[in-house]
C-alpha cells in the first residue's frame, strides 16, 4: 500500500464525514417509513377487547398467533412487530385465551401448561393477558440432541465473537487502547445493513456495503480522534475514557435515528432446516458460520504471511523496537483500525441475525464479552481472542442447558473472574518482567 | 560521562572476601547469600545463579552487557519477581516467598533503573513515603491528626535534613515531574534513605543522569558506605565502577562469570569476552534503525536483548514512546 | 416556551436525590480513581447492591431500615473483595475489564426471573419507605422556598442524604490529608516505587476499593429512598456517567465530585425540558421531541471526550497536577 499523503488528512476526514452525515440523513429518511406498524387489531367494532405483548428476553416477537374463543366467539390475530396485539371482544364474559406455541420462534415456549388461560372481563371493558415464555425445552428433545443444538449455536456465536474480538485485540495490541467503543463499532455494522436494506438494496449488495462502510469507519475514527489523541501523546488510560465518552456518543446517536425499537433485517429468524433428531439450523446460521470461519482464517494468514500483518504482530510485541526498527507504526494502526472496523462491522451484522434483531444499546452487550474474551484469551494476541472467543461463546451457549436463559451471560462473565485468578495473562498470553 | 577530577579517590575497602577472587566466593561477612538461583523467561534463562554473596559494608557493583539478567536478579533479590528454584536470605533471614514490601521493611531497599519519582506528589512528600512505622499510615488512626501529628513532624525534619544533603531542600514544594532526570534519581535515592536502610540496591543510579550531577551522586554512594550501609549497584558506566566499586561482579547470560575487586576483574578476559565478544562487530546503528543495513543474525540477537530488557515497558505508553529515553519524558511533562 | 417551569425544573435539580446520589458515587469513584488510580468501570453494581441491599434487608427480611443501609454497606464490601483479590494484583485495565463485567454480572442476577420472589426480577421493588418515613424528623406538610417546595418526606430524603454526603465528603478530606492517603497517592503514580518503600500496597488498594465501593453503595441507598429500585437503572451507561461527573468537577479533589454531580444534574435537567420543548415549538426543525430529549446524551459523551482532552484536571483540580499518570 502506498502511503497516500496527496489530500491533507482533515480535509479527507471532513469529506468522509460529510458522507457519514448524508448516509444517516438517508437512514432517518428511511426509518420513518420503517416504523413499527400499530398493533395488529382484530373486532375493533366492538366495545371490548383483549390485549397484551409477547415479548421474550424483553425482545418483542412478532407473528404469533393468539386466539381469543368463547361465549359463541372466536378470533385469532398475529402479533406486530412489536409483539403487540388486540382482539376485540362483542360481550363481558370470560374467554379462552390461547397463544399458538408452533408460532413460537424456534427454542422459545410458553411456560408449562400456561399457553391457553381462562381469562374474564367483568368490571373494565379491557384485559391484559401476557404469557411467561422461556428458553425452549421441549419435552419431545432429548438431551444429547440439545446439547449438540446447544454447541451448534456456540459456535456460531463464538465464531462471529471472535470477529469482534480480534479486531479489538489487535488494536489493543497495537496501540494499547482498551476501546471501550468497540461495541459500537459492532452495532454500526448492523446499522448500516438496515439502513442499506432499506434503501431497497438487494442483500448481497447490502451486506458487504455495511461492512465497507464499518471499515471506512474504522478509518475515519482512527485519522479524526485516535492518531490527534496519540499525536498529542495522551495516557492510555485518558484515551481508554475517550473512548468510553466516544461509546456514550455514538450509542445515542444510534438511539436518535433509529429510536428505541427493535428491528430486523431481511431473512433473520427463518425456519432451520432439521439436520437429524431435532437439531435445525437455518440456512442464515451456516451462511454466518461459513463466512466468520472463512474471514477468520483470512486475518490468521494475513497475520502470519504478509508483511503488514506481521508488522502488526511486531508492534503488538514491541512497539518502540517496532517503530526503531523502521515499521511505520502510524500507518499499520491506520489499517488495524480498518480491519477492526470492518470486522466489527461484520459481527453486527452476525449478531444481527444471530440475536436476532437490531438495537441501539446491542452492543453495550457484546462489548463485556468480546473484552472477555481477549483477556481469557490473553490480552493483545489475536489468536488469544479467538480462542476466548469460541470459549466463551460456547460457554454462553451451553450454559442454558443448566441456567436459566436470561442469566446465561452470567456464567462467561464468572468464569473470567476465574480465569483471571488462576492464570491472569490469559490462556495463550505471555508473563511480564517488571522492572 | 562520568568524572572524578574534582574529588581525592575514595578509599576502598579491602579484605572482604575469603580465599580467591572467583565466581561464588564465600565473604567475610555477607548481607546476602544467594544459592541457586534460576528464572526463566519463555525458555530463555534470564537468571541462572548458582551460588553468590554480597559483602557488607562495601559498595559492590554488578555489571555486564545487557540482557545479562542484572535487573532480573535485582528484581528477584527484592521480592520484585519470584525465582523458579533457589533460596536466598538477607542479614540471616531467609527471604523466599517474602513480598516486596516486606523485603524492604527490612531493611533492603532498592531504587529502580527508569527512575520512579512519585511525579504527582511534591518532593516533600515523596521523602515523607519513604519513612517507616507511620502511626498515620494506618486507616483507622490516620483520620485522627493528635494521633500522628507528632511522628509527622518528626518524619518531615529528618527528611528536610536528608534533602538538604542532597541540595533539593529548595525544591521541597514543588511536584517530583518538575525536577529533571538527575534529580529525580537524586531524590530516589534520598528517599531510599528515609527508611534508615541497611542494603542500599541501585538500578543504574547514573542513567540518563547530566554529567553535572554525576559528581554528587557518586560522593552520596560513597557517603552511604560510611554511614555504615552496603551498597549493591548495576552500573554500565565502567570509569565509576572502577572510581568507586569496592567488589565487582559480573554477569553474563544470567551467570556470574566473573569476580573480584574493581582493577583485576577489569582485566578478566571472561570479562572483556562478556562485553566485547558477543557484539563487537555490530553496528549499533543498524540496531536502532537508524542505518539502513542488512540485518545479520548478531544485530537479530542484540534486538532479542534489547526487547527482553524493554519488553517490561509494553503498552506502557499509548504507543511507541521511548521509555528508556528519560530526557523525552521530561519535555513531556513540563 | 415556558421559561418559568423550565427554570424551576432546572433549579430543583440542585439538591435533587439523584443529584446527591451521584455525587456519593462520585466521591467513591475519586477515592478509587483520582486518589488511588483505581480504574473502577463497576460503580453500578457497588449501587446496585446498596439499594437492592437496603430495600431487600426491609422487605425480605423485615430489619428496620437502618439496618437495610448498613446490608447494603456490607453488600458492597464484600463486592470490592470479589473484585480485589483477584484483580489489584494484576495491571490496571484488568480491574476496568472485570468491575465492568462483575458489575454487569450484579444487574442480570437482580434482572433474572430466578429469584423473582426476592428481587421482583425486571420490575424492581418499592414499598419499603415506611420506616425511613416513620423515623423522619420533620413535620407535616409542604414547604419550602421557589423550586425548591417538598412534602416532609422529600425535605427528609434530601437533608439524610445532603448528611450522608457531608460525612462522606468529610472522611475523604480527612484521609487524603493523612499520611495513608499520602499513600495512596503514591500508589496511583508507581506502585512499584511505593512497594519499595515497604508499603503493603496491595492492602492500601482493597482499603482505597473498599471505602469508595461504601460511598457508592451509599449513592444507591440515596437514589432508592425516594421511589423504588428497577434493575435497568444500573447499567453501564450509570457508570459512565458517574465517570463524566467526577472528571467533570475534579478527578482528586474532594469537592469536584459534588460540583460535578450538581453541574451534571442541573444542565441535563434543563436541557431534557428545554429541548423537547424546543423540538415542539419548531425551533429545532428535523426533530421529534423524543429525538431532542435524547440529544442531551449525546452531549454528555462528547463533553466526556472533551473534558478528557483538554481539561483532564476538571474544575476544581490543580493545573499541574493532571489527574492522569503517564505510567
Amino acid at each position: 500500500m502506498s502511503s497516500p499523503h496527496s489530500v491533507p488528512a482533515p480535509r479527507r476526514a471532513r469529506t468522509i464525514l460529510l458522507f457519514f452525515a448524508l448516509l444517516f440523513g438517508a437512514l432517518i429518511l428511511q426509518s420513518a417509513s420503517a416504523a413499527p406498524a400499530q398493533a395488529d387489531e382484530v373486532g375493533t367494532e366492538y366495545d371490548f377487547y383483549f390485549a397484551g405483548n409477547v415479548k421474550y428476553d424483553s425482545e418483542p416477537l412478532e407473528d404469533v398467533n393468539i386466539t381469543v374463543e368463547g361465549n359463541g366467539y372466536k378470533a385469532d390475530v398475529d402479533t406486530d412487530a412489536e409483539g403487540k396485539w388486540k382482539i376485540g371482544v362483542p360481550e363481558k364474559g370470560t374467554y379462552t385465551v390461547t397463544l399458538d406455541e408452533e408460532t413460537l420462534p424456534e427454542g422459545v415456549i410458553v411456560a408449562e401448561g400456561s399457553a391457553s388461560v381462562e381469562s374474564e372481563i367483568a368490571l373494565t371493558n379491557s384485559k391484559i393477558v401476557n404469557y411467561f415464555l422461556g428458553e425452549g425445552v421441549r419435552e419431545t428433545t432429548s438431551f444429547f440432541d440439545q446439547f449438540v443444538e446447544r454447541t451448534v449455536n456456540g459456535l456460531n456465536f463464538g465464531l462471529l465473537l471472535a470477529l469482534a474480538a480480534v479486531g479489538a485485540s489487535l488494536v489493543f495490541g497495537t496501540t494499547g487502547l482498551s476501546n471501550f467503543a468497540h461495541g459500537e463499532m459492532v452495532t454500526f455494522g448492523a446499522v448500516m445493513a438496515l439502513m442499506f436494506t432499506n434503501l431497497q438494496l438487494p442483500l448481497w449488495a447490502a451486506l458487504p456495503a455495511a461492512v465497507v462502510m464499518s471499515g471506512v469507519f474504522g478509518y475515519v475514527l482512527d485519522t479524526g480522534l485516535w492518531r490527534p489523541l496519540r499525536r498529542k501523546g495522551i495516557g492510555i488510560v485518558q484515551v481508554m475514557i475517550v473512548s468510553i465518552g466516544l461509546s456514550l456518543l455514538i450509542r445515542y446517536v444510534y438511539l436518535y435515528f433509529i429510536g428505541g425499537g427493535t428491528y430486523q433485517l431481511p431473512g433473520a429468524g427463518e425456519a432451520g432446516i432439521n439436520l437429524f433428531g431435532s437439531v435445525t439450523l437455518s440456512i442464515t446460521d451456516m451462511i454466518s458460520m461459513a463466512t466468520s470461519a472463512v474471514v477468520l482464517l483470512a486475518m490468521a494468514w494475513w497475520l502470519v504471511r504478509t508483511r503488514t500483518g506481521k508488522a502488526t504482530r511486531a508492534i503488538s510485541d514491541n512497539p518502540s523496537l517496532a517503530a526503531a526498527s523502521g515499521i511505520d507504526v502510524d500507518r499499520v494502526v491506520r489499517i488495524v483500525w480498518i480491519l477492526a472496523g470492518a470486522l466489527a462491522g461484520l459481527a453486527g451484522i452476525l449478531w444481527a441475525y444471530f440475536r436476532p434483531g437490531i438495537k441501539w444499546d446491542m452492543g453495550t452487550q457484546i462489548l463485556l464479552l468480546v473484552f472477555g474474551a481477549i483477556v481469557l484469551g490473553g490480552l493483545g494476541t489475536a489468536f488469544g481472542a479467538l480462542l476466548g472467543s469460541l470459549i466463551v461463546g460456547l460457554l454462553v451457549e451451553l450454559s442454558t442447558l443448566w441456567i436459566p436463559s436470561d442469566i446465561k451471560y452470567v456464567g462467561a462473565l464468572v468464569v473470567l473472574i476465574g480465569v483471571l485468578l488462576v492464570k491472569p495473562q490469559g490462556l495463550l498470553g505471555r508473563k511480564e518482567r517488571i522492572g | 560521562m562520568s568524572s572524578n577530577s574534582s574529588s581525592q579517590s575514595p578509599v576502598k575497602t579491602t579484605g572482604l572476601h575469603i580465599g580467591d577472587a572467583a565466581p561464588g566466593v564465600a565473604k567475610v561477612d555477607p548481607i546476602i547469600i544467594a544459592d541457586n538461583v534460576t528464572r526463566t523467561f519463555g525458555g530463555l534463562k534470564a537468571v541462572d545463579v548458582e551460588h553468590v554473596e554480597i559483602p557488607r559494608g562495601a559498595i559492590t557493583a554488578l555489571i555486564g552487557p545487557n540482557g545479562a539478567g542484572k535487573t532480573t536478579l535485582f528484581n528477584l533479590l527484592t521480592g520484585f519477581d519470584k525465582p523458579d528454584t533457589g533460596t536466598w536470605t538477607f542479614d540471616g533471614t531467609r527471604l523466599n516467598g517474602i513480598p516486596a514490601f516486606r523485603v524492604a521493611r527490612m531493611g533492603q531497599v532498592r531504587t529502580f533503573q527508569l527512575t520512579k519519582a512519585l511525579g504527582l506528589l511534591t518532593v516533600l512528600e515523596n521523602m515523607k513515603l519513604g519513612a517507616q512505622k507511620q502511626t498515620g499510615e494506618n486507616v483507622f488512626s490516620s483520620l485522627l491528626k493528635p494521633l500522628w501529628r507528632k511522628q509527622e513532624v518528626e518524619i518531615e525534619e529528618r527528611a528536610m535534613e536528608i534533602l538538604a544533603r542532597f541540595k533539593l531542600d529548595t525544591k521541597k514544594d514543588d511536584f517530583a515531574a518538575s525536577l529533571s532526570g538527575g534529580q529525580r534519581k537524586l531524590l530516589e535515592m534520598a528517599r531510599a534513605l528515609m527508611s534508615s536502610p541497611k542494603l542500599v540496591m541501585l538500578d543504574e543510579p547514573m542513567a540518563g543522569v547530566n554529567p553535572a550531577l554525576t559528581q554528587s551522586l557518586l560522593d552520596h554512594i560513597l557517603n552511604l558506605k560510611t554511614e555504615g550501609m552496603s551498597v549493591l549497584f548495576v552500573e554500565h558506566d565502567m570509569h565509576m565502577v572502577r572510581h568507586i566499586a569496592d567488589w565487582v561482579i559480573v554477569m553474563a547470560e544470567g551467570r556470574i562469570v566473573a569476580e573480584g575487586d574493581p582493577e583485576t576483574v577489569m582485566q578478566d578476559a571472561a570479562v572483556i569476552d562478556a562485553y566485547l565478544g558477543s557484539h563487537q562487530d555490530v553496528d549499533l546503528g543498524v540496531v536502532t534503525g537508524r542505518i539502513s543495513g542488512e540485518k545479520t543474525a548478531e544485530v537479530e540477537d542484540l534486538l532479542a536483548e534489547i526487547d527482553a530488557e524493554v519488553g517490561l515497558t509494553d503498552s506502557s505508553a499509548y504507543i511507541a514512546d521511548t521509555p528508556t529515553d528519560d530526557t523525552a519524558k521530561e519535555e513531556d511533562t513540563k | 416556551m415556558d421559561w418559568e417551569a423550565i427554570l424551576s425544573n432546572t433549579a430543583s435539580w440542585l439538591i435533587s436525590p439523584e443529584t446527591i446520589a451521584y455525587a456519593l458515587a462520585a466521591l467513591g469513584l475519586a477515592v478509587h480513581f483520582g486518589y488511588g488510580g483505581l480504574l473502577n468501570f463497576g460503580m453500578a453494581g457497588f449501587m446496585a447492591l446498596g439499594a437492592y441491599g437496603y430495600a431487600i434487608s426491609i422487605l425480605t427480611f423485615g430489619l428496620p431500615w437502618w439496618a437495610g443501609i448498613l446490608v447494603g454497606c456490607l453488600a458492597s464490601v464484600v463486592f470490592a473483595f470479589i473484585l480485589g483479590i483477584p484483580t489489584l494484583r494484576l495491571r490496571a485495565d484488568y480491574l476496568a475489564i472485570v468491575t465492568i463485567a462483575a458489575a454487569e454480572i450484579v444487574r442480570l442476577l437482580f434482572t433474572t426471573q430466578v429469584f423473582d420472589a426476592v428481587t421482583n426480577s425486571a420490575d424492581g421493588l418499592g414499598n419499603y419507605h415506611e420506616g425511613f418515613r416513620a423515623a423522619n424528623p420533620f413535620p407535616e406538610g409542604t414547604y419550602g422556598f421557589g423550586p425548591w417546595t417538598y412534602n416532609a418526606n422529600g425535605w427528609w430524603v434530601r437533608i439524610f442524604g445532603i448528611g450522608l454526603l457531608i460525612i462522606a465528603a468529610l472522611l475523604v478530606w480527612l484521609l487524603m490529608r493523612s499520611p495513608w492517603g499520602r499513600v495512596l497517592k503514591g500508589i496511583r503514580e508507581d506502585e512499584d516505587a511505593v512497594r519499595a518503600l515497604g508499603k503493603n500496597v496491595f492492602a492500601y488498594k482493597m482499603q482505597a476499593l473498599i471505602i469508595g465501593g461504601i460511598f457508592g453503595a451509599l449513592g444507591g441507598v440515596v437514589f432508592a429512598l425516594p421511589s423504588a429500585v428497577v434493575p435497568s437503572v444500573y447499567v453501564t451507561s450509570l457508570t459512565f456517567f458517574i465517570w463524566t461527573i467526577l472528571l467533570l468537577g475534579g478527578a482528586a479533589t474532594v469537592f469536584g465530585p459534588i460540583l460535578g454531580a450538581v453541574i451534571f444534574w442541573v444542565i441535563m435537567g434543563f436541557l431534557s425540558n428545554v429541548l423537547p420543548a424546543m423540538a415542539s415549538s419548531g425551533l429545532l426543525p428535523f426533530m421529534s421531541t423524543t429525538q431532542a430529549a435524547t440529544l442531551r446524551f449525546i452531549f454528555v459523551g462528547l463533553a466526556l471526550m472533551l473534558i478528557v482532552i483538554f481539561r483532564p484536571q476538571g474544575i476544581l483540580g490543580n493545573k499541574k497536577e493532571l489527574t492522569f499518570v503517564k505510567q
